[in-house]
């Protein structure tokens, strides 16, 4: 009989330990994002699709047309193109185009770049119909960038 | 002027236009409850686990039951074959019939009630046990395995239910000397400490037989933690799996409706209907007030305890609500012939 009472009392007791942890955690603050209105800062080491960086000093694309990335490339999915404009030192980019629909983000680019001018961008919303949307033009998204 | 106000206080109170007022009022009582409620319990639910709930429809979500009820009324009604046609229609309609019946007596303020009724608190629970009538016609009619099986553990668990919570009504009504639900919270008024809940003179065992209450209503509405009826990982949907559209939705508001019901009824048992806790000001405001808490505090329930299995269901019912409901029965009943 004791023990009867006794469980009915624990029962009882730890039914309200439950609802005092849930009334509590009703009045904490939301803690989710609310994703399409707030968006996370990606992590460092995040792999988007490839992306050029720029000089700080002058403005213009680090890239120095070596072509080693084009090279590099297993799935042929970089093609680039540059000239020498008259009584210029070196090349001058002046197409960079990524075909992200072979692109497997297997990062050899980046390495191989010896003005470190690729690096990986941060973009992770990435969803579309239409194929042509990610043949990617790298030059003008800088350009973009810039403005 | 005097004339057009005396005409429009005759015609009041005449009889066709009180039912017709009833029922109007009623019905939209039990829609924006049945509507609300829901939101409600999606926003509770998501503040218990840290996220906001809905926040799309409206500013704050208010406008999401609306969207909700629209999608459920363009939905095709579904009739599947081989259903018992006549059962399968009717039943949504047993369901949320009686749901509304039981608002009959309940009076919402000293003023407010459709009809006080000598035999209020007997009228209520005749109705609510339609109900289950209702569920188990449309399970049957349903000829759904699931929907069988379902509406028998309805059954089960409302006879396991039924039977604590009438010793407690009968204990109530033993203390008040009426089944008058009017005349069970004008005893109430004045002040908390007038309220049944802590009526110990009457029983030490008030509080207990409250929680009782409280409980055997949580199962007779087949809610958490009591919904195994529902169990979705066995059961996928419960009686009413059949159901599409407002057929579906009237089971649903039925439900709701239903706890309305439920906790209306604790609150003028127990908790003293409209009557002000301090004494100050009785009206309508604190019988929604302490409705309104009661309906929370059942979201909140839903949303803290994991669902009981069967066992556990009617050990609780038999083990310890029925003996503690008889107990509390003997001790009223000798304190009453003793005082």
């Amino acid at each position: 009989m004791i023990d009867y009472l006794k469980e009915i009392f624990y029962g009882l007791k730890s039914l309200f330990v439950g609802l005092g942890i849930t009334i509590k955690y009703f009045f904490k603050p939301i803690v989710t994002v609310q994703y399409p209105h707030e968006t996370l800062e990606m992590y460092p080491k995040y792999r988007g699709h490839i992306e050029l960086t720029r000089n700080e000093e002058t403005g213009q694309p680090k890239c120095i047309v070596c072509g080693m990335c084009q090279k590099a490339c297993p799935s042929v999915c970089i093609s680039l193109d540059g000239e020498k404009p008259e009584g210029a030192k070196g090349k001058v980019l002046t197409s960079f185009i990524l075909d992200f629909t072979k692109c497997s983000l297997c990062g050899l680019c980046v390495e191989v770049c010896p003005a470190d001018a690729i690096v990986f961008s941060k973009r992770y919303n990435l969803a579309s119909r239409n194929r042509d949307e990610y043949i990617i033009d790298l030059l003008k998204r800088l350009e973009d960038k810039k403005r | 002027m005097d004339t057009i106000l005396q005409l429009i206080n005759t015609i009041v109170n005449t009889e066709p236009f009180r039912a017709i007022l009833y029922i109007v009022g009623m019905i939209i009582f039990v829609a924006l409850n049945a509507a609300y409620l829901v939101l409600m319990e999606r926003k509770v639910a998501g503040h218990v686990q840290l996220r906001p709930g809905p926040t799309e429809n409206g500013p704050f979500g208010i406008l999401q039951p609306m969207a909700d009820g629209l999608k459920l009324m363009t939905k095709q009604l579904l009739i599947p074959d081989g259903v018992d046609p006549i059962l399968f229609r009717i039943a949504p309609v047993l369901v949320m019939i009686p749901a509304i019946m039981g608002f009959v007596t309940i009076p919402f303020s000293d003023s407010i009630a459709a009809r006080n009724m000598d035999i209020g608190i007997l009228v209520v629970f005749a109705f609510a046990t339609i109900n289950v009538m209702g569920l188990l016609l449309g399970a049957w009619g349903s000829r759904n395995k699931y929907a069988v099986i379902s509406a028998a553990r309805v059954v089960s668990q409302n006879i396991a239910f039924e039977i604590p919570m009438l010793v407690i009504v009968v204990t109530m009504i033993m203390i008040s000397g009426s089944m008058n639900l009017h005349t069970i919270v004008s005893q109430q008024s004045g002040g908390f400490w007038n309220w049944n809940l802590l009526n110990f003179t009457a029983s030490p065992l008030m509080p207990a037989a409250f929680l009782i209450l409280f409980t055997c209503m949580l199962a007779e509405t087949n809610r958490a933690p009591f919904d195994i009826v529902e169990g979705e990982s066995e059961l996928v949907a419960g009686p009413f799996i059949e159901y599409s559209s407002m057929g579906f939705g009237l089971f649903f508001m039925g439900e709701y409706a239903n706890i309305v019901i439920g906790c209306s009824l604790t609150t003028i048992l127990f908790l003293g209907g409209w009557g002000c806790p301090f004494g100050l000001f009785p009206g309508i405001h604190w019988f929604l007030i302490k409705l309104y808490l009661l309906i929370f505090t059942v979201i909140w329930i839903r949303w803290t305890f994991p669902r009981t299995t069967f066992y556990g269901l009617l050990n609780l019912s038999w083990k310890v609500l029925i003996p503690i409901s008889f107990v509390n029965l003997l001790i009223t009943s000798a304190m009453l012939k003793v005082f």
